[in-house]
């Protein structure tokens, strides 16, 4: 029943919905779900520069992403223009400039939906070596910063003041978003990553007492969206990265109806509220 | 008290301009081991920037902040608004910064009187209940030095007179420096060894005594301020309980107290021109009203 190439696509999924749910809570947290759009909209840039310049795709789209990032810290400093314009600005012009790019190029015959959307078929024995390689690496990191990271995030003035170093930390989980959106492009595709890092966390928020289970509860709902929205992919011959994304919607539709409230009020008794 | 003269914290002509406008200029302040500094002042009048170059977190644009190394600071924002996406117990957010063990963390929670919340969703607690966790969070560290920016507001006035006090019992426990910035005219501690009294630059500074009689301190609130400007004293004979009771010296536990109630020798508290009384400060004195 299970053909080779679509073990490699759920073993390729769960690994970067096991690394996207912990660093999707942090967006939803700090809100910057519109900073990950920006981000994955200028992964198209990067791929266009790899097949520019024969680099290796991922490569190229953490190295885009991470000076969209870079740039984005510097423009803020600045301060002329307001965060959210700055995010529209960088995501639009770099999506736009991708497109150009790859339309200069007619000799590269290239499938766009698959960039754009995921496309299984892609993901070959490296892709998934980059995927648990990279993947590894930015959890490692993240366990390292998490407290600084998350005291910046409840308030960046406490966290600086009190020794945390928040400026750093912040870089820090900038170049770990850029490396999430590079490994996960192929997978959900450049349009829906956002969706893979903030709808498991905003499933999860519902049944979390803690940060830290937050993160682990989404991890859970990221690789059930992600095997089950491949089976329907398989099944019903739909894109992957919708079919994941829709299936991530639907955990999150179930953890709003009244059943899961049941589930939560039996499983965790008071706890989490004033006495 | 050899180590009383350590100065923990020292700005030097600090200014600091953001956006071509001077928050704040020309301040030379030094908070000591053991010694709380209190900054007054009028909305605007740059005491949060003040605090915020003493932290570090701000970068003086002229003069110089010096922070002695290796110091343990313990920081009370003057707003902190928790996102309702974050799922954070008062539990977790104690330990936000520093490790702590249950037993620092319960003593912290008694003693800012919020103990029996320390499982309770941080966005679930009033105004005065997280101001308490602010400061429980603060001391449970152990600080050296701590900046404290209006760390009572929105709690209730038994709850001030006693959080007012528990930040001198700190002082003098852990010996620790502390810059405490007051809403409040009416109640300057007199644990307070130093009132600095700002309005963009310093314009006077000295003991609270010298400060409430001092003519810049009078143009700057009014005349009406000066009365109100009560030196709170804690010489009590009685203590007021979290929950609304109050401990006498003689040990026993009312629901009240009263002059004449039999466990009073003398009056426990001390108002500087009678304009703090027990039950709350008189309307009308707080020099906001006065529309000037």
């Amino acid at each position: 029943m299970l053909d080779d190439f679509f073990t490699r696509a759920v073993v390729a999924g769960v690994g970067v919905a096991l690394v996207a749910a912990p660093l999707g809570c942090f967006v939803v947290w700090r809100r910057l779900a519109y900073f990950g759009d920006t981000l994955s909209h200028a992964a198209l840039l990067g791929v266009a520069l790899a097949f520019l310049l024969d680099l290796n795709i991922t490569l190229a789209v953490f190295l885009v992403c991470a000076g969209v990032a870079v740039a984005l810290v510097l423009l803020q400093r600045r301060a002329t223009l307001s965060s959210d314009s700055l995010l529209g600005l960088l995501a639009h012009s770099s999506l736009a400039l991708g497109l150009v790019v790859l339309a200069f190029m007619t000799w590269i015959r290239m499938d766009l939906m698959g960039f754009l959307f995921g496309d299984i078929l892609a993901v070959s024995k490296a892709d998934i070596g980059i995927i648990y390689l990279g993947g590894i690496a930015v959890l490692i990191v993240l366990a390292l910063i998490w407290n600084p990271l998350f005291a910046a995030t409840v308030n960046r003035e406490l966290a600086d003041a009190e020794g945390m170093k928040p400026a750093r930390t912040n870089l820090i989980f900038m170049l770990l978003m850029a490396t999430v959106i590079a490994i996960s492009m192929k997978i959900v595709g450049v349009l829906l990553i956002t969706a893979l890092l903030i709808i498991p966390a905003a499933t999860a928020r519902r049944f979390a007492t803690g940060p830290e289970q937050m993160a682990v509860v989404a991890a859970v709902v990221g690789v059930a969206a992600v095997v089950s929205g491949l089976f329907g992919s398989l099944t019903w011959d739909t894109p992957s990265g919708p079919s994941i994304v829709v299936a991530a919607l639907v955990f999150f539709l179930v953890s709003l109806s009244p059943l899961a409230g049941l589930l939560m009020r039996t499983s965790r008794p008071v706890q989490g509220e004033k006495s | 008290m050899l180590k009383a003269s350590e100065a923990l914290v020292t700005l030097e002509n600090a200014g600091f301009e953001r956006a071509e406008q001077w928050l704040v200029r020309g301040v030379d302040l030094t908070v000591r081991r053991g010694e709380i500094v209190t900054l007054i002042g009028p909305n605007g009048s740059g005491k949060s920037t003040t605090a915020k170059l003493a932290l570090g977190i701000h970068k003086p644009t002229e003069g110089a902040a010096r922070r002695s190394s290796g110091l343990n600071v313990g920081y009370v924002p003057q707003k902190v608004s928790v996102d309702r996406t974050l799922p954070l117990s008062v539990r977790r957010f104690m330990r936000l910064t520093k490790r702590l063990d249950d037993h620092q963390m319960e003593e912290a929670l008694e003693a800012t009187g919020i103990a029996h919340l320390a499982n309770a969703e941080v966005r679930t607690l009033s105004g005065g209940e997280f101001q308490r966790a602010m400061l429980a969070r603060a001391i449970a560290v152990r600080p050296d030095f701590m900046v404290l920016d209006e760390p009572v507001q929105g709690v209730d006035f038994s709850g001030e007179i006693a959080l007012y006090e528990l930040i001198s019992r700190i002082r003098d426990d852990l010996g620790c420096g502390i810059l405490l910035i007051s809403h409040d005219l009416h109640v300057v501690m007199a644990a307070t060894d130093q009132v600095i009294c700002l309005n963009g630059h310093i314009c006077c500074k000295g003991s609270p005594d010298m400060v409430a009689e001092s003519a810049e301190y009078r143009q700057l609130f009014g005349d009406r301020a000066t009365a109100a400007l009560a030196i709170y004293r804690h010489n009590h004979d009685h203590t007021h309980l979290p929950d609304g009771r109050v401990r006498h010296l003689d040990g026993t536990i009312t629901d009240h107290c009263h002059p004449d109630d039999g466990h009073h020798e003398h009056h426990g508290h001390d108002g500087h021109h009678a304009a703090h009384q027990h039950d709350g400060p008189e309307p009308g004195t707080k020099p906001e009203d006065d529309g000037a």
